[in-house]
């Protein structure tokens, strides 16, 4: 039987599959899960769900720092000696199997008391005996088979935070009250339709009693449920802000007062089932508004994506796992391969070769010789590398980013939502109705005067007003969550809705960090000459060596009989007489220079110059289409990069007249960039990826940070896109204007409603089963309308 | 006639009890998590190891041979 991809991960084979148990593997670490798997009788994660695993890290990262007590008991929930909780976030979880194998962890280790999966947080919370299980090697057991916990400096410093569950509290509340009040209030209402006029024997004797029973039943509801929503107005009433929580407010104290006087002095049954309901529906909004995606974190700062400890080597030469926030300076520390530069210092290594795409957004890594400076941020990319501390953390170029102001403001009391902006006319509009209204009574009739006056206040109450923009907004937020572009809260989308501006970075955000473009040019290679090129680069650990690595076709392995990596320059291999030399122009000797601004690898043959390779940035899929479409639309583009302006014109060939390109920005600059343009009443969207882009995507309105696995880091942001869909972009802006015009309809709906509602009322003919009717139907027509609106305009989004 | 008070008061008890046992819910966790016990339901009870092979075979009773 040829299965096609890994029995374990289910990625495709690859080169060298592995044959154990008549089953294929894509490498050796997916079948040394098989292996522990079946030898515990776990066997059934495969039947579970097909090819659910993912393979362990080939580089096996140390732990040691969960050995440290201090970052131990900040990670631990719960300690007492012998038992120990830990709540882990691992971002491999992704099916049921991977539920099942985590929740029978204590099958693999008898350690392991309990576990539990919380699948849309992504975390297990395991329960142990620290005495026969450390914390480090319940870890690296973890990681063992497949499922590596990400621990970061941030979890460190966060405090614990409560599960606030206040709304659900409301819901329930309020809820209870309904249906409770209803059922209290249909004696009342048979008694009306009846319409004999007389009063009933049995009616007469205990309305009262029912009355009585739903004003407690309403009590809670007043003070507890429909808090927030007189705090609100009150707070909108004092800052000058006619929000529309006034109305509401309004609607909900004229509700309660008048149903109280009216039970109070015998004049009928008051309003109390339709005054739960209103808060009722109002508070579903609020619950319906609140998705969010539990796995994903929009809050990241640079810590999240900081190690938490550090190697640090004494003068003695001991090595000392510590906490990074214990880095002082003058210290020593020791850097290995493919890990984080956590503080500004100098190299005391000969070389090093530094990954600064992250932070800069810079391409290609740069080369660093012994006494140059390094900064934070950076991936150190080759062996061991020394350093010595100039700064500690918190103070490092990059992490004084975030000392910003930017950062802790919150962008969503910044702007006025769409129900608010006419919040303002509303109420303007229902107090002069009811005053109207009031003083022809006056004159008509004046005691029914403050009757028709509160009348008013209460059915103009927008309940379905209020509900429109949560339900459309919370529907679309949920659909675009299924398309894989995730945002935070619904001002995202209507944000998204006034974007003019959009401005893009360059490395990681237009090109894709996994496909690059490599052309040759040169002679051609012989067989022989590239299977020895091959094997040459199997050697180097460079990240160029690596991506020329993939790119050729597969050759045997062989040993070479000589290897030399001259650090920084290029890499030399032999094999039966046949010499190759693979790396920079003047190590190769070739005939071609390096030209300015492009990232080439030169390869001779023998001491004869073969040609170079050329590695061009590639561009994601649909790139041209999003900027046409965009500037179809009149939407301002710009391009703001931290790379060096190589590609410039090829860029410019690409995409449409009139994008501005800014090269070598600093991300204070890419700051203050988003800045000036919000100086022209521009509303920005920034799309980015990486550190650098931090401070521009908490300045622009909205900002987006596109990502190749929204598992890992993205750096603080209103939204996360799948990078997959990127090209759709412009239709997820499309779609959130569309929303908010289905808002606007739904407004005009719930005002036609109001009218009926109103005609009622300055007639002095509100009977309170008109309001108990009126109010939760039209409710439930904004409801119904703006959920199939939504879902038939997003049927055609990709 | 006094029926309808202790009609009312069973009707309110049970409404209260049914409340109550909502807050309880609510406080134990349960509306944390709305995913996952809905996977964990499902899961086979356990999977018993053959003595002969090594390959566990799964129980058979909760589906019929097809």
């Amino acid at each position: 039987m040829e299965a096609k991809n890994c029995y374990h991960c289910g990625d495709p084979k690859g080169n060298s599959p592995v044959l154990f148990d008549d089953k294929t593997f894509c490498c050796h670490g997916c079948k040394t899960v098989y292996e522990i798997l079946q030898s515990n009788d776990l066997g059934y994660y495969y039947e579970l769900q097909g090819a659910a695993g993912s393979s362990p890290k080939e580089q096996e990262r140390s732990y040691d720092f969960l050995d440290n007590p201090a970052i131990r008991e900040k990670l631990l929930e719960f300690d007492d000696g012998e038992y120990q909780v830990i709540n882990l976030y691992i971002p491999h979880i992704h099916c049921s199997s991977c539920i099942w194998i985590l929740e029978n962890l204590h099958r693999l280790h008898p350690s392991v008391r309990q576990s539990q999966v919380d699948f849309p947080k992504k975390t297990v919370r395991i329960t142990y005996n620290a005495q026969t299980l450390s914390l480090k090697s319940l870890v690296q057991l973890l990681a063992s088979v497949g499922y590596e916990p990400y621990i970061s400096l941030e979890e460190l410093d966060r405090p614990k935070k409560n599960i606030n569950r206040a709304l659900i509290y409301k819901l329930g509340v309020a809820g209870f009250a309904f249906g409770n009040v209803m059922f209290l209030s249909f004696p009342e209402y048979f008694d009306l339709f009846n319409g004999s006029g007389q009063d009933d024997f049995w009616l007469k004797t205990y309305t009262p009693l029912f009355r009585w029973l739903m004003f407690t039943f309403s009590l809670p509801v007043l003070l507890y449920a429909g808090r927030d929503y007189l705090i609100a107005a009150y707070k909108g009433i004092r800052s000058g802000t006619m929000n529309i929580d006034i109305p509401i407010a309004l609607g909900i104290l004229a509700l309660f007062a008048r149903s109280t006087l009216e039970i109070l002095f015998n004049w009928g049954p008051g309003y109390f089932d339709s005054f739960t309901g209103l808060v009722f529906f109002l508070l579903l909004g609020k619950f319906f508004q609140q998705k969010t995606y539990a796995f994903l974190s929009f809050e990241r700062d640079y810590k999240s994506y900081f190690p938490i400890a550090v190697t640090r080597v004494h003068q003695d030469g001991a090595e000392e796992n510590i906490p990074i926030y214990e880095i002082g300076r003058g210290d020593h520390l020791l850097i290995r391969s493919g890990e984080l530069i956590p503080a500004d210092g100098i190299l005391l290594s000969e070389k090093a070769c530094i990954d600064y795409s992250f932070v800069t957004g810079e391409s290609e890594p740069v080369t660093r010789v012994a006494g140059d400076r390094i900064y934070a941020g950076g991936r150190q990319q080759q062996g061991f590398q020394e350093m010595e501390v100039l700064k500690p953390v918190s103070q490092s170029y990059l992490t004084q980013l975030w000392g910003n102001p930017v950062f802790h403001k919150n962008k969503s009391d910044s702007f006025r939502r769409i129900t608010d902006s006419i919040g303002k006319r509303f109420t303007q509009a229902v107090l002069t109705v009811a005053s109207v209204s009031a003083l022809y009574w006056l004159w008509a009739d004046p005691s029914k005067a403050a009757n028709v006056f509160t009348a008013v206040l209460i059915i103009a109450c927008p309940c379905a007003i209020a509900l429109a923009a949560p339900f459309t907004l919370g529907n679309l937020l949920r659909i675009f969550g299924r398309k894989k572009f995730y945002l935070k809260n619904t001002d995202t989308i209507e944000q998204m809705a006034r974007v003019d501006m959009a401005v893009f970075d360059k490395t990681g955000t237009m090109t894709s960090s996994s496909r690059g473009r490599v052309d040759y040019e040169g002679v051609r290679l012989s067989e022989a000459e590239e299977s020895l090129l091959k094997n040459t680069l199997r050697g180097s650990n460079h990240p160029l060596s690596r991506k020329l690595y993939e790119l050729l076709k597969s050759y045997d392995i062989v040993t070479l009989d000589d290897f030399q990596e001259a650090q920084g320059k290029g890499i030399s291999g032999s094999k039966d007489a046949q010499q190759m030399k693979i790396g920079a122009a003047d190590y190769v000797g070739g005939a071609l220079k390096d030209e300015k601004g492009q990232t080439e690898v030169h390869v001779s043959a023998n001491d004869q110059y073969k040609g170079r390779f050329v590695f061009k940035n590639a561009y994601r899929e649909g790139l041209s289409g999003v900027f046409a479409t965009l500037s179809e639309r009149k939407v301002g583009l710009a391009v703001l990069s931290g790379d060096h302006d190589g590609e410039k014109s090829r860029l410019m060939s690409m995409l449409p007249e009139g994008t501005a390109y800014y090269f070598n920005q600093q991300p204070e600059d890419k700051l203050r960039f988003i800045e000036q343009l919000q100086g022209r009443q521009k509303k920005v969207m920034m799309v980015g990826d990486g550190l650098n882009d931090a401070g521009a995507l908490a300045q622009s309105e909205i900002g987006i940070a596109l990502s190749e696995n929204v598992n890992v880091f993205s750096p603080a942001c209103d939204g996360i896109l799948d990078a997959t869909k990127f090209r759709y972009l412009p239709d997820y802006l499309l779609a959130s204007k569309k929303a908010m015009g289905i808002i606007r309809m739904s407004f005009v709906l719930s005002l036609l409603y109001n009218v009926i509602g109103l005609y009622f009322a300055v007639t002095g003919q509100l009977q309170p089963v008109i309001a108990a009717i009126l109010m939760p139907l039209s409710s439930i027509t904004i409801v119904a309308f703006t959920t199939v609106a939504t879902n038939l305009m997003a049927r055609k989004l990709p | 006639m006094s029926v309808i008070y202790i009609l009312l008061a069973i009707s309110i008890v049970v409404a209260l009890l049914f409340f109550a046992a909502f807050i309880v819910s609510v406080r134990s966790g349960q509306y944390d998590d709305p995913y996952t016990p809905s996977v964990r339901i499902l899961f086979e009870d356990e999977v018993v190891k053959n003595s002969t092979g090594r390959t566990p075979e799964k129980t058979t009773n909760s589906h019929p041979t097809k």
